[in-house]
């Protein structure tokens, strides 16, 4: 059926070119001590010169497999046991025949000529993906003298002019910076230097942006397609993210489970897609025109069941006036002191407002979306909420039925009872449960520091707390290693509701997760919303996701709040030019609305004294967030306040 | 980074004050001193007047205070010689009289000191080459015959005591091929000048010794380098250095193995004071004239002055090892170069 239609393009093209790469029948498995698995299962699909394949799928589906295959750098423990990954690049073509890398030893030196010269590959981290040791330059030089015969000053030049061409404002300094002086993005664009810096006939992008924000991810997006057109090579992007493959492929695999399961050119995939996974795969998306009230469909839905513990909120208070926020905050900042350790101990301070006289009010059984890139203060945000960091100036208030709590002000004591009425969930499913305690030590954890119930009843707690999340109780006894990622973050959730809590503080919790698991994720916090009456203060980059689950979005940037507004307000109307910039930067999984690329947010809608009059912000604190009607607030530059800016 | 080894320096001074300070009371804790087991001897002979007593304390400064005897030793305080009060302690360079030796204890520690140094240097030599392609080999064909064969003879290496392994070997060399391994040279050059035949004679006896307690170390390093170069080998950055096409030899070399030396590097401070003060019981066992037994010696007999200026020049070694072991990562790695200055 599918293989089918994809091996009759095939064919229809052959005319023409011959494909840089076309993978026939490969099958790939590991083998490992609890016994054989295969990752991947007689797949077919080609890379047509100069184009851009998209390989979609899960984690786990096999597609990094592919690409590894293709570099000769599986692990030792995988083995292809067949089929062909016959690579036809210019130099293949004069020696007559496309090379057949499937049969070529990983280490010999044939396949060490293709890979990195002819096929290269940049990987998901940029953090990591580096060495921190070696400098910049000493990297992308090795790799092109590896390849390629210029040496010394020559080669240094030619690293050079890549480091231009990837955008590095000063090429020559940065050959000779380590990977961690440099930001996310521009180690991304090292990485992309260093795979460029031999002009391969074939690039292959692992998840290249999903660790960045959506501004970088744009550029670096934007960066490949450049690159792409100027250097004449094909691009083999891996990804799970359907928003950029809308954006950048021009014909796109569908991988589950180790097969394909849906190929053909953009148009065909994303207005007629046939096969029943990337149906649910595109319904699982969370996008912006998505009706009021309209779900996401996961992929597996979680059956959650509420038990009789949790609906006896015994906590649930009187609340005398329902209307009044639960959490107020006014005024919020922290400053940072940054020395600069200069020679001889002559020091310079810099200061850096982390969070700059943020305010917000949480309504209750409400969620408020707080959205912002790495480094503007979110998370120092959060932490001053927990009490792990204690601001200069401002207040948090939670009301707590008919008293109001000055939170920033309780005792070591009084704090402990506070603690059970505000929980967090966290963003990393791996690093945020102990490997070493079972599930059911884990859950019951906070009941046991609280001195709430016996052991039966903690028991019986628990067992609820895991129908809540739809988890199975018999697994009470496991260990957090023998759970995916998508089930260790409903492990954290349970965790986070045993104290049946009024306000959640969630942190980027479902950045760390595939598309279908982040939709189950979302539709559980959901109903858990609507079931226990909570209220949520949901921290994300993602701004999709913060449409999908807030009532109010706040956008914040350098510290500071810089528009507020109900969600329907917010992405339909952006006032602020950092808030049209962080959507103009969303890739969306549709062919009707393609990035503009040409009109890309650049670094100078991030700098808050280079937003155009009235937004400009010379960071004084005098601008004020105004009321644009309807409760949407937008900062501006106090003239403006007056009440000129109503556009 | 000249501002960070001057502070360093500067940090070293009342560390090592505090460091001597507790030295002194931990010798001195013990009832009794050096001359109550002289005294007690003297009584023996029946010749021990009371007077007698009091001028050996009077002597040996023994009838002052603790703290007076401290800031003497320690060269803060000044004694009586000649009729003139001078400051003569450690920070003169002068570190006490051995009473047992009946020497400065400079000219008791001297040859010693030296062949100490000899016989650790050429351990640790030993352990290094030994243990770094064993470890490598082990790390990189990970769970191959080869390992568990290597990982097998290092847990023997790690289990078996030290003086045990001495005791057999000096039986075996005695038995089996009549050499004595005792010592480190020919009784004919004991206390002889240095010379060509003499440093021979060393080298030959170190071979026996350097094994003896090298084992131990060597097997603990392999399994260090071992684990070290496992969490690198699957680090990103190592897949990166592959897919540029680098042979597999030369990206195990200038990647994973560059950033596993880190904890080596680190172990520099801990190396040094080793160098000085371990292997005694091996050192008894051989009847090796170097350090150990003699700092033994001196902590049963009270010997305060000889075990405390020991202790005290382990500390300082101490103290000095890691300030090197800080600079050279420093060097070596730019995080901690760059990084520090950055995050400050």
């Amino acid at each position: 059926m599918d293989a089918d239609r994809e091996k009759n393009r095939v064919g229809e093209n052959r005319a023409d070119a011959p494909d840089l790469l076309s993978i026939r029948d490969l099958r790939i498995s590991f083998h490992l001590p609890e016994g054989t698995i295969q990752a991947v299962k007689g797949i077919n699909f080609r890379i047509p010169p100069g184009k851009t394949v998209a390989l979609v799928g899960e984690s786990g589906s096999g597609k990094s497999v592919v690409s590894q295959a293709i570099m000769g750098i599986l692990p030792k423990t995988a083995k292809i046991d067949g089929g062909k990954i016959d690579f036809c690049d210019e130099a293949a073509l004069a020696a007559g025949a496309p090379v057949d890398i499937a049969k070529l030893n990983r280490n010999s030196a044939n396949m060490r000529k293709i890979r990195g010269g002819r096929i290269s590959i940049i990987f998901q981290e940029p953090m990591t993906s580096l060495s921190p040791l070696h400098t910049v330059g000493d990297q992308i030089i090795e790799a092109l003298e590896l390849h390629r015969s210029e040496r010394g000053k020559a080669s240094e030049k030619l690293a050079q002019d890549m480091l231009a061409m990837v955008g590095f404002p000063d090429p020559e300094r940065a050959l000779k910076t380590y990977p961690f002086e440099l930001s996310g993005g521009l180690r991304q664009r090292a990485m992309i230097a260093m795979a460029l810096v031999c002009r391969p006939a074939l690039l292959i992008a692992d998840e290249p942006t999903t660790a960045l924000d959506v501004t970088i991810q744009a550029q670096i997006l934007k960066l490949i397609r450049d690159l792409q057109e100027e250097l004449g090579m094909a691009v083999l992007i891996i990804t799970h993210d359907l928003g950029v493959v809308a954006n950048v492929a021009d014909e796109i695999v569908v991988m589950y489970h180790g097969e394909i399961m849906e190929a053909g050119t953009k148009e065909d995939i994303f207005n007629n897609p046939q096969h029943p996974y990337l149906k649910a795969l595109l319904k699982a998306v969370p996008r912006f025109d998505m009706e009021p009230g309209e779900r996401l469909v996961p992929i597996r839905e979680i059956k959650s069941k509420t038990g009789h513990l949790l609906k006896m909120r015994d906590a649930v208070p009187i609340v005398s006036d329902y209307d009044a926020p639960i959490l107020k905050v006014e005024g919020l900042t922290k400053t940072y002191t940054i020395k600069k350790g200069g020679f001889l101990g002559a020091k310079k301070r810099n200061q850096v407002r982390a969070v700059d006289h943020v305010s917000f009010e949480i309504p209750r059984g409400k969620c408020l979306g707080l959205v912002g890139e790495s480094g503007c203060g979110k998370t120092t945000l959060s932490k001053i909420l927990m009490r792990a960091l204690s601001p200069d100036e401002g207040t948090v208030t939670f009301h707590d039925g008919g008293v109001d709590l000055d939170v920033l002000s309780l005792s070591r004591d009084a704090l402990i009872p506070f603690r059970r009425k505000m929980q967090f969930i966290f963003q990393d499913p791996f690093s945020s449960l102990n490997p070493r305690m079972t599930v059911f030590d884990i859950i019951t954890e906070p009941l046991v520091i609280h001195k709430v119930g016996d052991r039966t009843e903690q028991r019986e707690m628990a067992a609820e707390l895991m129908e809540l999340v739809g988890l199975d109780v018999r697994h009470l006894n496991r260990y957090p290693h023998s759970f995916s990622g998508g089930q260790r973050q409903r492990i954290g959730i349970a965790r986070a509701l045993a104290l049946k809590p009024e306000l959640l503080i969630c942190d980027e919790p479902v950045s760390a997760l595939d598309v279908s698991i982040q939709a189950q994720i979302l539709n559980l916090l959901k109903d858990l919303q609507a079931k226990l009456g909570l209220s949520y203060l949901f921290i994300s980059h993602n701004l999709a996701v913060v449409d999908y689950i807030a009532d109010d979005i706040a956008v914040m940037c350098r510290g500071r709040l810089v528009e507020h507004a109900p969600r329907e307000l917010l992405f339909r109307n952006p006032m602020h030019p950092y808030t049209k910039g962080l959507l103009a930067a969303v890739p969306e999984p549709s062919l009707d609305k393609p990035l503009d690329f040409a009109h890309l947010m650049n670094e100078k809608a991030s700098i808050p004294d280079q937003w155009p009059a009235p937004f400009t912000d010379l960071g004084d604190g005098q601008n004020r967030m105004v009321d644009m009607g309807n409760g949407h607030f937008v900062r501006v530059q106090p003239e403006a306040a007056s009440g000129a800016l109503v556009a | 980074m000249f501002g960070y080894i001057v502070h360093r320096l500067f940090v070293m001074i009342p560390t090592l004050l505090v460091i001597s300070a507790l030295v002194f009371i931990i010798i001195q804790l013990p009832p009794g001193d050096y001359l109550t087991t002289m005294i007690n001897e003297l009584r023996a002979q029946g010749e021990a007047g009371q007077d007698k007593i009091a001028f050996l304390r009077k002597e040996y400064g023994l009838d002052q205070p603790m703290v007076v005897q401290y800031l003497t030793w320690v060269g803060l305080w000044p004694t009586e010689v000649n009729g003139e009060y001078v400051f003569n302690g450690m920070l003169q360079g002068y570190f006490g009289y051995s009473f047992a030796e009946d020497k400065p204890v400079a000219d008791v520690i001297g040859e010693r000191m030296f062949l100490t140094f000899v016989l650790n240097f050429f351990t640790i030599l030993f352990i290094y080459i030994v243990a770094f392609p064993i470890g490598v080999y082990s790390a990189v064909r990970q769970y191959s015959v080869g390992d568990y064969g290597l990982t097998f003879i290092g847990y023997l290496g790690l289990a078996t005591p030290n003086f045990l392994l001495a005791l057999i070997l000096l039986y075996v060399a005695k038995s089996q091929f009549g050499v004595d391994v005792g010592g480190l040279m020919d009784e004919e050059y004991i206390g002889q000048p240095w010379s060509i035949g003499k440093a021979v004679s060393v080298l030959e006896h170190l071979i026996v010794p350097v094994i003896v307690i090298g084992t131990s170390g060597t097997a603990a390093m392999i399994r260090r380098l071992r684990a070290n170069l496992l969490d690198e080998l699957h680090k990103q950055y190592v897949i990166t250095a592959k897919a540029k096409g680098l042979p597999p030899g030369k990206a195990l070399r200038k990647y994973p193995l560059r950033m596993s030396l880190n904890p080596f590097i680190a172990d520099i401070g801990n190396l040094i004071p080793d160098v000085v003060s371990g292997s005694a019981i091996v050192s008894v066992v051989l009847g090796l004239p170097t350090t150990g037994p003699m700092l033994l010696n001196s902590l049963i007999n009270q010997d305060i002055y000889l075990a405390g200026s020991f202790l005290m020049f382990v500390a300082f070694l101490t103290v000095v090892g890691m300030l090197v072991s800080d600079l050279a990562l420093a060097l070596l790695d730019p995080r901690i170069r760059l990084g520090a200055e950055a995050s400050k």
